[in-house]
């Protein structure tokens, strides 16, 4: 038989994507164009305006009434027909698909109405009514672990549900006998890589055989899928998922569907009727998934010539408000590898999971290792600078060095191949590093503020499914051990002799179908446009299992393994017919050009596609016990990925890559604007199986790492609203602001995978934050950097914290500090009457309704407290609120006290102000003053627009109060906002 | 003008990609909701549905739009074009698009159609574009992706090699 690898025709080499003509068609069907059966209903989500509050009590008497509402759902329901999702923790952390008895973040789902279609099931969203006792919330992740912090979950009895320690080597005496302890502490963001499409489920409830058929663009680990079927109280069996072939995008976000695949499967099951949600970006921004942020505080044990002898991390992950699975992941995926690219022995960790009232965190690109990565390379380049050595110098004083391979890392991690210090070496020298520290020098001697920052981290790729395991104590895991991690392919050859392939990677966009094609292409002789790769999935029908998915940047170290083994399979099973109708023996055959013929005469040949068919039409002719047809499926699990030892090592991924990186930076004096002047990224990946896909997972994920270090945050309130609900507030590098990064390549192929191919779709994610902020470092001769850099931080290190502005009429304040997201004002007016006429006004239920803006009742219910229905909107956002005004304080005629508060599903808002009314020149002076705080949707989407619109509000009040007083018809019929958007000229 | 009434469904006709289309619309029916679900097209991709990833663009009467910031009426009796014209009707994939396949200008492709519609526009008024010009143009559409990398060389090779 020919050597496989002789006969490498397309593995290995920039074959064009074999998906990318239907999608740039715009042919492709994504979640949301599958087709769906008559008369499936449409959902929509009310979501809780509150970080943390009890829920009182939820009517939905008057959602369920309207014309083309199927069904509203509460916790209630979601508590009778399913149970709370399982967690990795042995904690009492009950998360179902709907709140139950509490909210603990902004965004959480509350209800659930079901319509005939989209639009009405929104528009019910604003008659549910429910009552809230909002409670003071756990935010910051530094004050949630006080003693006399709110508590997310009473039943645990405090926010912090697991503290595990580790230590490896001997790091009491590493840092007792160092010659100098350098020490960092870090606040890693929340941020995610928010894909563009949302969401999508569609689930049909089958009575006759209690089966959930679900479409959805779930990306997996499939070990979610347990999770779903025992929340729905069904076998594995009966929750049937599939998923479409093409996503808009995953980065890990997409596991994070399946707390609504439950909630639409028991919606479907209620209504008995198919489902369909779709979700928005602002309810993706808000409540889909974020990167846990991370406190870490470290150090590093150093001797004077910059050898690092020992780590030690203090590391505490925010989970937010639950722990769904597979949290808390990121800080146990890279446990094995928390020595990074070094070669250091002696190793300490703490890790906390510390909850929040913010919006669970989740699996998203890097998982974990951005985190980390950040504070092993600050701390790295911080030594540098205390030793007042070069930084890349400290990095090759401690890498792993050449010739050590397999390398087994302090906390478990076997690193598979690699020569470390020649990769930075070639590096330096391809990347023209001296002319980079030139250009420094000419910059700096120019004025400027120019750094240039280091960054190397190996990558790791495949995760073992046993990396969870060390988060429970020895004892406990060896009751249950776990590790490994299967992949799965099939390749079927039809009777005509046409090969399809099947596979468990649920692709994202990163060219699976391509590489997939080139692999069997080259085991079977063939073209990649010979095989028709389809990755649409469906567990009632593939092969499966739980490290099934696209995670951990396993597909070509795991999916294309299997999918070669069951090429072979093919290959071998046909070699077999062939032999018989050649009259060779099979491993004298080869396959090539769609012919399986004799070596040693290429004329005794057969086609392809006859070999094939005879196991479909004459299976009466096949070699002795062979099974006709021709259908193999290869299934492959390393052996290296063993469940932790009994010193707590863990292997905790297959490969592990090599990256290095630098840069070079400028910043702008005058706007703080960092700004990347060049960026080199070297990689060594193992074998590239794909160049040109290989490089698209380079710069997608470098553009991420520009958004990471820059500009992307989930930024919450002090009272833990939410403050970045759309793409003009959570910002996101486009076009502009991502140069394109110079790539390297390096190839030392991996030992434990037979393609010899590493993962590569993640390295920047943690390389790039970092070297960038090291880069800023540099610059600005500065330690202590929090991303993301903003120009607002940047400029606060070169000037000085920004003064707040003294404006004394209105000011938006939207930023974090303080008192969360407030709203303040002040101001005065005259409107014509007498004091006592304004007063009347103000104290008439039915004048001061026609005065409210958007006021559609106003009920009296106390003495001077009233209650009202008003519509209300704020930029792209519109809608219903009840309100509840109280006045006191009063002295009649001339001043008064306001406070209450708004709710609705779009937020919701608590406040107080003064009213003062004195006689003046044609009327009446009215000054006032306020101070509103807002939560929700309002909050989330609005706050660039909120100082325009407050204005707007009073402006028109006034007016209207003015009017009214003065016995003119008030012109009720416009809304506020239309007046706003005539004053910003949008509308005429 | 004629009136719309709220929950009424009005028949919206429009020329899409050459040929007549009809469908009904509430007046509040978004257009990327009406081609997608009503007519059943899939290239009008809605990614934030608040017009700043521009996901949803196509051409109405050859201006660039949202369609998720337009309203299905307002496209009644207009010209619709979508990225399902630009290859040929044999199937042959039109310059441009070669180009981002030759040079990895798309993974999920969920951005792509948007993107090609803007460039089809633009590219009409500036058929040679600086690589800067090009960058600001098409910091007008998110792709969480690619990087733009693969997207900037396709559209400055597919100029390079354009007849003028
Ligand atoms: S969906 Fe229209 S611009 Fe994003
Ligand atoms: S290719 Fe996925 S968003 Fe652009």
């Amino acid at each position: 038989m020919a050597d496989a690898a002789e006969a490498k025709k397309y593995l290995g080499q920039p074959v064009e994507r074999v998906e990318d003509e239907i999608l740039l068609m715009g042919k492709a069907q994504y979640s949301d164009h599958l087709p769906t059966r008559a008369g499936t209903q449409h959902a929509a989500i009310l979501r809780s305006p509150h970080a943390h509050a009890k829920i009182i009590s939820v009517d939905t008497s008057r959602a369920e009434k309207m014309p083309g509402v199927t069904a509203v759902m509460t916790g209630d329901d979601v508590r009778e027909m399913s149970e709370a999702f399982l967690i990795v923790l042995r904690q009492p952390i009950n998360q179902w698909a709907l709140a139950v008895e509490k909210v603990r973040y902004v965004g959480e789902p509350v209800a659930l109405v079901v319509a005939r279609d989209r639009y009405i099931a929104e528009d019910a969203l604003s008659e549910i009514d429910v009552v809230y006792e909002p409670m003071k919330p756990a935010i910051d992740q530094e004050e949630a672990v006080s003693d006399d912090a709110p508590i997310v979950h009473e039943t645990v009895g405090s926010n912090v549900v697991s503290t595990r320690n580790f230590s490896y080597g001997d790091p009491e005496a590493a840092f007792a006998e160092a010659d100098k302890v350098v020490k960092l502490k870090i606040r890693y963001p929340r941020n995610s890589q928010t894909p563009l499409e949302g969401f999508v489920v569609t689930a049909d409830y089958h009575p006759g055989e209690d089966l959930y058929d679900v479409a959805s663009n779930y990306q997996g680990p499939f070990t979610s899928h347990p999770v779903m079927s025992m929340a729905l109280r069904v076998k594995n069996s009966q929750l049937r998922m599939r998923t479409p072939q093409w996503s808009g995008g995953g980065f890990g976000v997409k596991v994070q569907i399946f707390p609504y695949v439950v909630l639409i499967c028991i919606a479907s099951k209620k209504v008995g009727k198919p489902v369909k949600w779709v979700e928005d970006k602002l309810e993706h921004l808000s409540a889909a998934a974020a990167a846990p942020n991370r406190l870490i505080k470290m150090e590093a044990a150093v001797k004077s010539d910059g050898t690092v002898t020992g780590f030690r991390f203090d590391q505490q992950d925010d989970y937010g408000a639950f722990l769904r699975a597979p949290m808390p992941g990121p800080l146990y995926r890279m446990h094995g590898i928390l020595t990074g690219a070094y070669d250091i022995t002696n190793l300490a960790v703490t890790n906390r999971v510390v909850m929040t009232n913010k919006c669970p965190s989740a699996m998203v690109r890097g998982f974990g290792g951005p985190q980390m990565y950040y504070a092993i390379e600050r701390i790295m380049h911080k030594v540098a600078v205390e030793l007042e050595m070069d930084p890349l110098d400290v990095i090759r004083k401690n890498l792993v060095p050449a010739g050590v391979f397999p390398y087994r890392a302090a906390a478990g991690a076997l690193l598979d191949s690699g020569d470390y210090p020649a990769a930075i070496e070639k590096a330096v020298e391809d990347g023209a590093l001296d002319e980079l520290k030139k250009r420094r020098d000419e910059r700096r001697a120019a004025g400027k503020k120019y750094g240039i920052g280091y960054a190397a981290i190996v990558e790791p790729a495949q995760s073992n499914m046993g990396y969870l395991s060390n988060i429970l104590p020895r004892d406990e895991r060896q009751r249950n051990p776990k590790g490994g991690a299967v992949a799965n392919a099939t390749v079927n050859v039809d009777p005509l002799g046409t090969v399809s392939v099947t596979a468990d990677s649920i692709p994202q966009g990163q060219g699976h179908m391509t590489i997939l094609s080139q692999i069997v292409a080259d085991v079977l002789g063939l073209t990649p446009d010979h095989i028709k790769v389809n990755l649409d999935f469906d567990t009632a029908k593939d092969a499966w299992s739980i490290a099934t998915g696209n995670y951990s940047s396993r597909f070509s170290s795991a999916t294309a393994v299997a999918c070669q083994k069951a090429a072979e399979k093919v290959r071998a099973k046909l070699s077999r017919i062939a032999s018989q109708t050649l009259n060779v023996p099979p491993d004298q055959l080869e396959f090539v050009e769609g012919k399986i013929r004799d070596t040693s005469n290429i004329e005794n040949a057969i086609n392809f596609y006859r070999a094939a068919g005879s196991a479909h039409w004459t299976p009466g002719n096949l070699p002795d016990e062979m099974e006709p047809c021709v259908r193999e499926t290869g299934s492959w699990s390393p052996p290296e990925l063993e469940s932790p030892n009994d010193k707590d090592q863990i292997n905790t991924s297959l490969t592990y890559g090599f990256v290095f990186d630098f840069c070079g930076i400028e910043i702008d004096d005058d706007t703080g604007e960092v700004k990347i002047d060049r960026y080199v990224t070297l990689h060594d990946s193992g074998t590239l199986l794909n160049p040109l896909i290989a490089d698209g997972q380079v710069h997608g994920a470098f553009a991420w790492a520009v958004g990471c270090a820059l500009y992307e945050e989930f930024v919450y309130g002090d009272d833990g609203s939410f403050l970045t609900g759309t793409f003009a507030d959570y910002l996101v590098p486009t076009s502009w602001e991502v140069p394109e990064p110079e790539i390297i390549h390096m190839e030392s192929p991996s030992m434990v995978t037979p393609l010899g191919a590493k993962g590569i779709g993640e390295g920047n994610c943690m390389s790039t934050p970092v070297c960038l902020a090291n880069a800023v470092a540099d610059a600005l001769d500065v330690d202590d950097l929090t991303l993301p850099l903003t120009p607002a931080k940047i400029s606060a290190l070169i000037h000085g914290e920004e003064k707040p502005p003294t404006n004394d009429t209105i000011a938006a304040d939207t930023s974090t500090k303080g008192e969360g997201n407030v709203l303040q004002g002040s101001g005065e007016t005259v409107v014509p009457g007498e004091p006592q006429d304004v007063w009347d006004t103000l104290l008439d239920p039915e004048a001061l309704a026609a005065v409210i803006p958007g006021c559609h009742k106003l009920d009296q219910v106390g003495d001077n407290s009233y209650e009202a229905d008003v519509s209300l909107g704020v930029g792209p956002v519109r809608g219903r609120f009840k309100a509840n005004v109280a006045l006191s304080d009063m002295i009649e005629p001339e001043k008064a006290t306001l406070s209450g508060g708004l709710i609705g599903p779009l937020g919701a808002s608590r406040g107080s102000g003064h009213v003062t009314l004195s006689a003046a020149d044609g009327g009446t002076k009215v000054a006032y003053d306020y101070a509103i705080e807002l939560s929700g949707t309002v909050a989330s989407v609005g706050g660039r627009l909120l100082e325009g619109a407050a204005k707007a509000l009073v402006n028109q009040f006034f007016q209207r109060l003015g009017a009214q007083v003065g016995g003119e018809p008030v012109t009720g019929d416009e809304p506020w906002w239309r007046g706003l958007l005539r004053s910003l000229g949008l509308v005429k | 003008m004629p009136q719309l009434n709220k929950g009424a469904h009005h028949p919206v006709t429009l020329t899409l990609n050459g040929d007549e289309v009809t469908g009904h619309a509430e007046p509040r029916m978004l257009l990327s909701d009406f081609l997608t679900h009503e007519i059943g097209i899939t290239s009008c991709h809605v990614g934030c549905e608040h017009g700043v990833c521009g996901a949803c663009t196509v051409l109405v009467d050859g201006t660039v739009m949202r369609a998720c910031l337009t309203l299905a009426v307002q496209a009644d009796g207009t010209e619709v074009e979508t990225a399902e014209n630009l290859a040929s009707d044999d199937g042959e994939l039109s310059g441009l698009q070669q180009a981002f396949k030759k040079h990895h200008g798309l993974q999920c492709g969920y951005c792509t159609p948007g993107i090609l519609m803007s460039l089809t526009a633009y590219l009409k008024e500036n058929p040679k574009p600086t690589e800067e010009e090009l960058r600001d143009m098409l910091s007008g559409h998110l792709c969480r992706c690619t990087g733009y990398v693969g997207m900037v060389k396709a559209v400055l090779d597919y100029c390079e090699n354009q007849e003028t």
